[in-house]
């Protein structure tokens, strides 16, 4: 057990650098110039050199790699170009709404889809299941963009329950910072919870189909009964690796559902720096979202140590 | 308690309600919230070009010597009074006295020249830096008075001390105005959500008329369906300049919004590079301005929101010259000047930057241009791509961009400019424009510049960007035209 840890955390330190390397090299190839950007069509050249020499961004690539590199080893991701504060104050700003917003829109996912993935696969070709599997087809199918959007149409706009989006903070207080993410944390598990039920459904019906399975039935235990006890924590592995990459989908990719709702995320910060050629902070976010979904590899495959103890026995 | 002294209660309260004077059935609102499509990357206007910085703090923040009014007009705001001597070389500004700074300290003309020689240094990165080219020195006379003097006559000199690019800052707090706005305005910072909202609070301290708002707090929506959302949803009381024009129509419709209409100093044109084959044949950059329907470019891209222009100049300036019928659309003649210059199977790339003036513009565009035999191939690129390949390599044939700035005619005195035209003639006038100070000289000269570039056919001029933008019906004092990118707030009130 130690020693695959060990040999997980040096294959995780060895992508790190590896994305460091590819993320700074890509932002350096792709055009455009920050400080020309910030200084508009207008500007004296003069002023536009005078300002690429107080960003640093006359010196040499490799310097300002190693620079960025040991800045990160530190914990100081630097100055933002644009905004002209620490890149860690945005990224810490940010994170506040789109963790909460992501474990929210995972939650809500994890509950719609757990119910009903073991309805479908337990009453196999009923009435149930057709619903299920009809209802999750059409969840995979609507783009959350739309969906986000007739929410915000009939919620905020006609039913005026909500605001049509926006973030009023957490210091505004716990129940309206989660109202405000309501909306959109419905918009984003909608699809994630119809993928997550046809998984959970396809998998236990898998499971049910195994010898074990008649074993259990067979030494007297009702279907319920063996379902609970045997056929669910088997059917979890692959369950499991689906909310792993979930998570790191809605971590990265609520850019859109940030957007429609007009929140201050992680996506819509990447987004704004990459028009903005805003480097520093486009390569701190980007590496940032690659840690975040190497940590959350580790952890599921912790996970499945957890559901499966052979794993854990595995001395390898 | 009793049903009686239930109501014994209800009647005291009633009563000591109407005792303090009954307060109105509704406290006036003292807040406001504009929604704003872009969020300004820092709060410094001295220290970059773009707009949202001056959208959320011109006026409202920081204050220079003089101002824009709504229409236009230069007025006095930091400086009470100037003279102007004889020759036109120096300015005598007398400073209003009794102004502190948000920190609380004293301004004074130390202030003034600390910001004027700052923002013409060897290091500055003021975005406009031309705008203090011409200033010599800046003196100390006594505490409230300061005297520019000018290396020659400039008449547009109290015009550039409007900019918000000119506004004064204080020594102690210049360094950290980008996070941390310290200006003599009538609104301080409050707070600053990033990539959310901004919120201004009242200074109390203001030396002018006070504000009538206790609160302004600007949204940033760059998504126009969530901005038309969250104007329906009241989450916004204002969007003054709307993302969208095509919902416009749905705000007309519904008597809570009223839909705001004037104009900016956005000239919107189909530049061309004058340098590259064939495009330095005037006869073909004629050709092309031919070809080119502008009513329906307006109608089709801008959704009726425009006014066409035939030149480099705004319409509502009182120096405009129309030109139009000179470039109007003929695309007979187009094609007859196209074969005079012996070009055939022209073909030429239209690079187009993010907006939907230039997205949806630049389509139609490639179609007129089509009808008259010349090839289009249109590129999408970012602002960054674009200020890279087409404002700086200039390797582009024609792209479309709103220039913004107020008063920019002079941009096609420059050598190096993206469109290369740099006429010697041209600089000429320009030149004179710069030492004119006489007002009916310079309307002479303004129009003459207007006619050149005219006359050379060196863009396709296409149309004046309104600002169109919605606000809620009660809302009074937002400035309709925009002489400036600027939310002047300063005068904005609630009608009961």
């Amino acid at each position: 057990m130690t020693a695959y840890l060990l040999r997980r955390l040096l294959s995780l330190s060895l992508s790190l650098v590896a994305a460091s390397l590819v993320i700074f090299l890509v932002m350096e190839v792709v055009p455009g110039d920050p400080a020309s950007f910030m200084m508009g069509i207008n500007a004296d050249p003069q002023a536009v050199a005078a300002l690429r020499t107080q960003l640093g961004l006359d010196q040499p690539l490799p310097l300002r790699y190693l620079g960025w590199i040991s800045g990160l080893l530190q914990g100081d991701f630097g100055i933002s170009y644009t905004y002209r504060v620490p890149v860690s104050e945005l990224i810490a700003e940010r994170v506040v709404i789109s963790l909460p917003l992501t474990l929210y829109a995972l939650a809500l996912s994890t509950l719609i889809a757990f119910p009903a993935g073991i309805l479908a696969a337990s009453r196999r070709n009923s009435a149930s299941d057709l619903s299920v599997m009809g209802a999750t087809q059409l969840g995979v199918a609507i783009p959350n963009f739309w969906f986000a959007m007739i929410l915000v149409l009939v919620f905020a706009v006609n039913l005026r329950w909500f605001s049509a989006g926006g973030f009023p903070g957490w210091e505004a207080g716990f129940w309206p910072a989660m109202k405000a993410l309501t909306l959109p944390a419905i918009a984003l598990a909608l699809p994630q919870a119809s993928i997550l039920a046809r998984v959970m459904r396809s998998s236990l019906i898998d499971t049910l189909n195994e010898d074990f399975m008649r074993t259990a039935r067979a030494k007297g235990l009702s279907r319920g009964q063996a379902l609970r006890r045997h056929a669910l924590r088997n059917a979890l592995i692959p369950v499991l690796t689906i909310i792993g990459l979930q998570f790191s989908f809605l971590l990265a990719g609520g850019i859109i559902i940030e957007n429609v709702f007009y929140l201050p995320g992680l996506g819509r910060l990447a987004f704004q720096a990459i028009t903005q050629r805003d480097l520093i902070v486009v390569r701190s976010v980007v590496i940032l979202l690659v840690f975040a979904v190497i940590v959350v590899t580790f952890l599921v495959d912790l996970a499945y140590a957890a559901a499966d103890p052979r794993l854990r026995r595995r001395r390898t | 308690m009793t049903k009686n002294s239930i109501t014994a209660a209800a009647v005291s309260v009633l009563a000591l309600g109407l005792a303090l004077g009954a307060p109105p059935a509704m406290a006036a609102k003292m807040d406001v919230t504009i929604g704003m499509q872009l969020e300004p990357p820092n709060l410094d206007p001295t220290g970059g070009a773009a707009a949202a910085i001056d959208e959320v703090v011109y006026a409202n923040v920081f204050e220079g010597l003089t101002r824009f009014g709504s229409d236009g007009a230069i007025l006095p705001a930091l400086a009470e009074s100037w003279e102007i001597s004889e020759d036109g070389l120096s300015y005598t500004f007398k400073l209003r006295e009794g102004v502190k700074f948000h920190d609380g300290t004293d301004f004074n003309a130390e202030d003034v020249k600390f910001s004027l020689d700052r923002a013409r240094a060897d290091e500055s990165t003021n975005a406009q830096k031309a705008l203090f080219a011409d200033i010599a020195s800046v003196e100390l006379v006594d505490p409230a008075t300061v005297k520019v003097t000018l290396s020659k006559p400039n008449g547009s000199f109290l015009f550039n001390m409007a900019w918000g690019d000119a506004v004064i800052v204080a020594p102690e707090s210049a360094a950290d105005n980008a996070a941390n706005p310290v200006g003599t305005g009538p609104f301080t910072l409050t707070e600053w959500v990033k990539g959310d909202r901004v919120e201004l609070g009242r200074y109390d301290g203001y030396w002018g008329t006070p504000v009538k708002l206790d609160k302004v707090t600007f949204k940033f929506i760059s998504d126009p369906t969530a901005a038309f959302a969250a104007m329906m949803a009241g989450d916004l009381d204002a969007y003054p300049a709307f993302p969208a024009p095509e919902n416009l129509v749905q705000f007309e419709a519904d008597p809570r919004f009223e839909v705001i209409t004037g104009s900016s100093e956005g000239e919107t044109i189909l530049a061309m590079n004058n340098k590259q084959a064939p495009l330095d044949n005037i006869k073909v950059r004629e050709a092309i301005v031919h070809a080119i329907d502008r009513q329906a470019i307006i109608d089709g891209a801008m959704f009726g929101y425009g006014t066409p222009i035939g030149t480099h100049f705004a319409p509502h300036n009182p120096a405009y010259v129309d030109l139009t019928a000179q470039s109007a659309y003929d695309p007979e003649k187009s094609k007859a000047l196209l074969a005079e210059a012996g070009v055939s199977d022209l073909s030429l790339s239209l690079k187009l930057p993010p907006p939907s003036y230039a997205r949806r513009g630049g389509e139609i565009i490639a179609a007129q241009l089509r009808e008259v035999g010349i090839n289009v191939d249109i590129t999408n690129v970012e602002w960054a791509q674009w200020l890279d390949d087409v404002f700086k390599a200039k390797n582009f044939d024609m792209t479309i961009v709103s220039h913004t700035e107020p008063m920019d005619i002079g941009i096609y005195a420059r050598d190096d400019y993206y469109f290369q035209y740099g006429d010697a003639d041209f600089k000429a006038i320009m030149a004179d424009l710069a030492n004119a100070t006489d007002p009916a000289r310079r309307t002479e000269l303004m129009q003459a510049a207007q006619k050149k570039i005219a006359d050379d056919y060196v863009n396709g001029y296409l149309f004046q960007l309104a600002r169109a933008g919605v606000i809620s019906a009660k809302l009074k004092g937002i400035w309709l035209n925009a002489p400036t990118q600027a939310n002047d707030m300063t005068g904005v009130y609630w009608e009961d």
